[in-house]
């Protein structure tokens, strides 16, 4: 496996955007896409603020210009195309026939947006509710309608890990590629909000009521996005060929699980530190060579605090400067990895360190205090980002300069 | 190792590269669990959906895991149990799980009290084991396996690409044993749902007969099949595994034979070679068609077999037929239940053909070893 | 005390889904966390719901919750002080 994976191409739509200039443009004014909710309809929409992404469905359709076509597309499906397409495009692809492509897809709750309408009449009235609501419930519905909008036959296929669902969709599409079963390979995730990950996550009574401020001693839970970042992957080889220009270099990554709690982290971090060292093992790095941890920071107690004695493990009292973009997207779950290896890539790119916004004061136990400000020509080469899970399912990427 | 030199785009192992089916777990519709005495007595219904029968869990899962655990977790935690068990491994090196739709039972329950309860008094029980890795994560917690831990989730091609993705865990690292299955529920409402939907048969029907109504639908199952994949031969290998190949949206039946084709080439393997095809035939006119062509195209000579009138049609009822081809060729017998023709041939070479609604068709190809 | 502790342990029992349990099982003044029963932190947020769903208390953190479930007494206790 001596072919390099390398990343030619990315799309993105979160909370602060639908492209990568809007997403900047959030990143350097500041401006977290975190709010009230909008699009669903609850009794929580006054008291928790999420990160939605600010088009309807109907709008959606618009962007993609399908509007006319009849199938009943779960929102899921709508962001996951959204982003895949522009990741298409801003790699050049025209064809997705001329070398051999795949899609590899992750999301956690599938098409729940609609089943959640369907099962509200279906439960009273077994004869009731409308049928189409229900058919796109599982998590490779949104992979094929992504795979047929984009014309892709060759590879197909979907992974649910919870929240490092996308993280472990990049794994598998860079080993596809090492494999030589394919050239490239469009890959990582789409979720959307929806009134059953909004009650789920209430009742592990870990929202915070307010924006959430990750690595902060006064942390009080997360706030939910939604979203979908896709990466085009390609073997340096085709991509060296057809004269594509490398955007990043996908250098390391690893699965490991805690194997603690099925949701909480555990207290010695075992999992990510597993994650993260394996990750630097493959990528023949040493840790003082990680210019930029993105980290999972999802604002709760126990990830913060479990996470970040992982990275004091693995880095010692030296941790690289880091910061958690959930800060800006709210936690998109199954897309996060995804999203957040956009991010990677746009800050390998754009040389940029993104702001943790709403730090104030490091947590009593570990003392590091994440970036709070944007930082210009940071100078980084190799970025490592976490993704964990439900299951204890850890998972970390490293991306490096082209 | 690279996995494909002569190869795409399917996967196989390399020439010098072999993986072996070295232990068994399941629970199934035919008996408590799997043993050598599988399918000596055949399970039948005249329900349009079959259900698993299942084991004392107690036997298999620590009670203090077992109590929040709903049926799928269970089914999926005990049979990735006893698939060790059989093995004689401890910790497996990678823990890979199928599912197409996941633990439904648990969704239901949580989108039910959210309904029934307006969003109030919600408890988090449910919606923590409705995850879909939550039979992966609770396999790793049973046994503390730190190590890589992944779900597929997609139709009928969750089992194949754990298939696919041990196959080349094995090629980048000799001497893993890969824990993987494939692992489905039936509820209540799910079975009304797939009625609903038009995929039941919608008349009076007994398991045994479903291929002679050549009617619309088949019959609805369930069920978990784990399996311990090596590259080492040991005492307790059943079959070896030559390759998997997962072929997405055919437009026609041509496509189908030249990919089958392709991947029989791939694995230097002779239509005339394989003894016996295990067709996914469900009873559903519709789509069981697609199996005949492809038999009278290219495999004419092989015994024909099916297995759904025995699990039901489920999105990971693959695994089921896996388990049964890897009986076959350790038993060297094969249960009349299953064939449709008389051709009995000495069964030395298994395919394994199926297709979900004709979208997500899957080749296998396993051998006595 | 006593019948308010029977029934929470009847409660607790349905409710954590304690299978071979029973009411005399569960000592008044053991922990019900750790060793004692048992129980996670997962039990823990289905006890704040028990005591909101049944008793109209509400507990709006885990921390809080702790030494509120510390065992069936502080539980009845806890109960009988928001009367």
């Amino acid at each position: 496996m001596t072919d390099r994976v390398v990343v030619t191409g990315i799309g993105i739509i979160s909370a602060i955007g639908k492209n990568t200039d809007e997403s900047l443009q959030h990143f350097r004014s500041a401006t977290s896409g975190i709010g009230a909710i909008t699009q669903i309809d609850t009794i929580h929409k006054t008291n928790l603020p999420v990160a939605e992404v600010k088009y309807s469905n109907r709008e959606l359709l618009n962007l993609l210009n399908i509007a006319n076509k009849k199938c009943n597309y779960t929102r899921t499906s709508l962001l996951g195309m959204f982003a895949a397409k522009q990741a298409l495009e801003s790699a050049g692809i025209h064809s997705v026939k001329k070398k051999k492509t795949g899609l590899v897809s992750a999301n956690s709750v599938g098409g729940m947006d609609k089943s959640e309408v369907f099962y509200a009449t279906f439960l009273g009235h077994p004869k009731k509710g409308k049928i189409s609501n229900i058919v796109g419930h599982d998590c490779g519905d949104s992979t094929e309608h992504i795979a047929d909008y984009l014309g892709i036959k060759e590879q197909v296929t979907t992974l649910s890990t919870a929240c490092s669902s996308s993280a472990n969709a990049i794994m598998l599409g860079s080993r596809l590629i090492q494999h030589g079963l394919l050239d490239r390979v469009i890959v990582v995730g789409c979720d959307s909000l929806t009134k059953f990950t909004i009650n789920g996550f209430n009742t592990l009574l870990i929202f915070d009521k307010e924006a959430c401020r990750p690595f902060d001693a006064t942390r009080n839970g997360l706030n939910l996005g939604e979203g979908a970042g896709y990466i085009v992957l390609e073997s340096e080889k085709s991509a060296v060929e057809s004269g594509k220009k490398i955007r990043g270099i996908l250098s390391g990554f690893a699965n490991a699980n805690d194997a603690y709690h099925q949701t909480a982290s555990s207290p010695d971090g075992n999992g990510a530190y597993l994650a993260m060292s394996q990750a630097l093992s493959m990528s023949n790095l040493q840790p003082n060579q990680i210019d930029y941890i993105n980290v999972h920071g999802t604002a709760t107690q126990n990830n913060d605090l479990s996470e970040g004695i992982a990275m004091k493990r693995i880095f010692g009292e030296t941790v690289p400067r880091f910061s958690s973009t959930k800060s800006f997207t709210g936690h998109t779950l199954g897309a996060a990895g995804g999203i957040e290896a956009v991010f990677s890539i746009m800050a390998l790119e754009q040389q940029l360190i993104y702001p943790n916004l709403r730090f104030k004061t490091p947590i009593p136990e570990l003392q590091l205090i994440p970036e709070t400000k944007l930082i210009e020509g940071a100078g980084i080469k190799h970025i490592l980002s976490n993704s964990f899970g439900f299951g204890g399912n850890n998972s970390t990427l490293i991306f490096s300069a082209a | 190792m690279v996995l494909a030199e002569i190869i795409q785009p399917s996967f196989l192992v390399q020439p010098n590269m072999k993986v072996y089916i070295n232990g068994i777990g399941s629970v199934n519709a035919q008996q408590a669990g799997y043993t050598d005495n599988f399918l000596t007595e055949i399970q039948q219904t005249e329900q349009h959906s079959i259900r698993s029968i299942e084991p004392d869990y107690k036997a298999f899962i620590n009670p203090t895991l077992i109590r929040r655990m709903g049926r799928i977790i269970k089914m999926g935690v005990a049979s990735a149990k006893m698939c060790l068990n059989d093995a004689g491994v401890e910790q497996p090196d990678a823990i890979l799980t199928g599912t197409g739709l996941g633990c439904i039972e648990d969704t239901e329950k949580f989108l039910g009290a959210i309904i029934q309860n307006n969003e109030q008094f919600l408890t988090p029980t449910s919606f923590i084991q409705s995850t879909h890795n939550t039979v992966g994560g609770q396999i790793a917690l049973m046994l503390g396996c730190n190590n890589y831990n992944f779900t597929y989730v997609h139709r009928a091609f969750s089992f194949e690409s754990c298939v696919q993705d041990a196959m080349m865990l094995l090629a980048e690292k000799a001497e893993q044993n890969v824990l993987l299955g494939g692992v489905d529920e039936l509820t209540v409402n799910s079975l009304k749902l797939i009625e609903r939907l038009g995929q039941l048969k919608n008349h009076p029907i007994t398991s045994l007969n479903l291929l002679n109504y050549k009617t619309r639908g088949s019959i609805a199952g369930e069920g978990a099949n784990f399996f311990v994949f090596s590259t080492k031969h040991t005492e307790s290998s059943y079959a070896q595994l030559l390759g998997c190949k997962m072929l997405y949206k055919p437009e026609n039946t041509e496509e189908i034979t030249e990919s089958l084709q392709q991947f029989l080439q791939q694995n230097k393997v002779q239509a005339s070679d394989i003894d016996l095809v295990l067709y996914g035939y469900n009873g559903d006119v519709k789509y069981d068609r697609l199996y005949t062509e492809v038999k009278d195209k290219l495999l004419s000579k092989s015994s024909v077999a099916y297995f759904k009138h025995l699990c039901g049609e489920y999105h990971t009822s693959n695994s089921f037929a896996y388990l049964l081809a890897a009986h076959i060729l350790k038993t060297k017998s094969v249960s009349p239940s299953i064939l449709l023709d008389d051709k009995k041939r000495l069964v030395k070479t298994i395919l394994i053909y199926n297709h979900y609604r004709g979208i997500n068709h899957t080749f296998s190809l396993l051998k006595a070893c | 005390m006593s019948q308010l502790a029977n029934e929470l342990k009847t409660e607790i029992i349905k409710a954590l889904n304690l299978e071979g349990v029973s009411p005399e099982d569960i000592e008044n003044d053991a922990p019900l966390f750790g060793e004692g029963l048992g129980l996670d932190s997962i039990d823990a947020l289905e006890l704040i719901v028990l005591l909101d769903k049944n008793y109209g208390i509400k507990i709006d953190s885990a921390a809080d919750g702790k030494a509120v479930f510390h065992s069936i007494s502080s539980m009845v206790a806890y109960i009988e002080s928001k009367k």
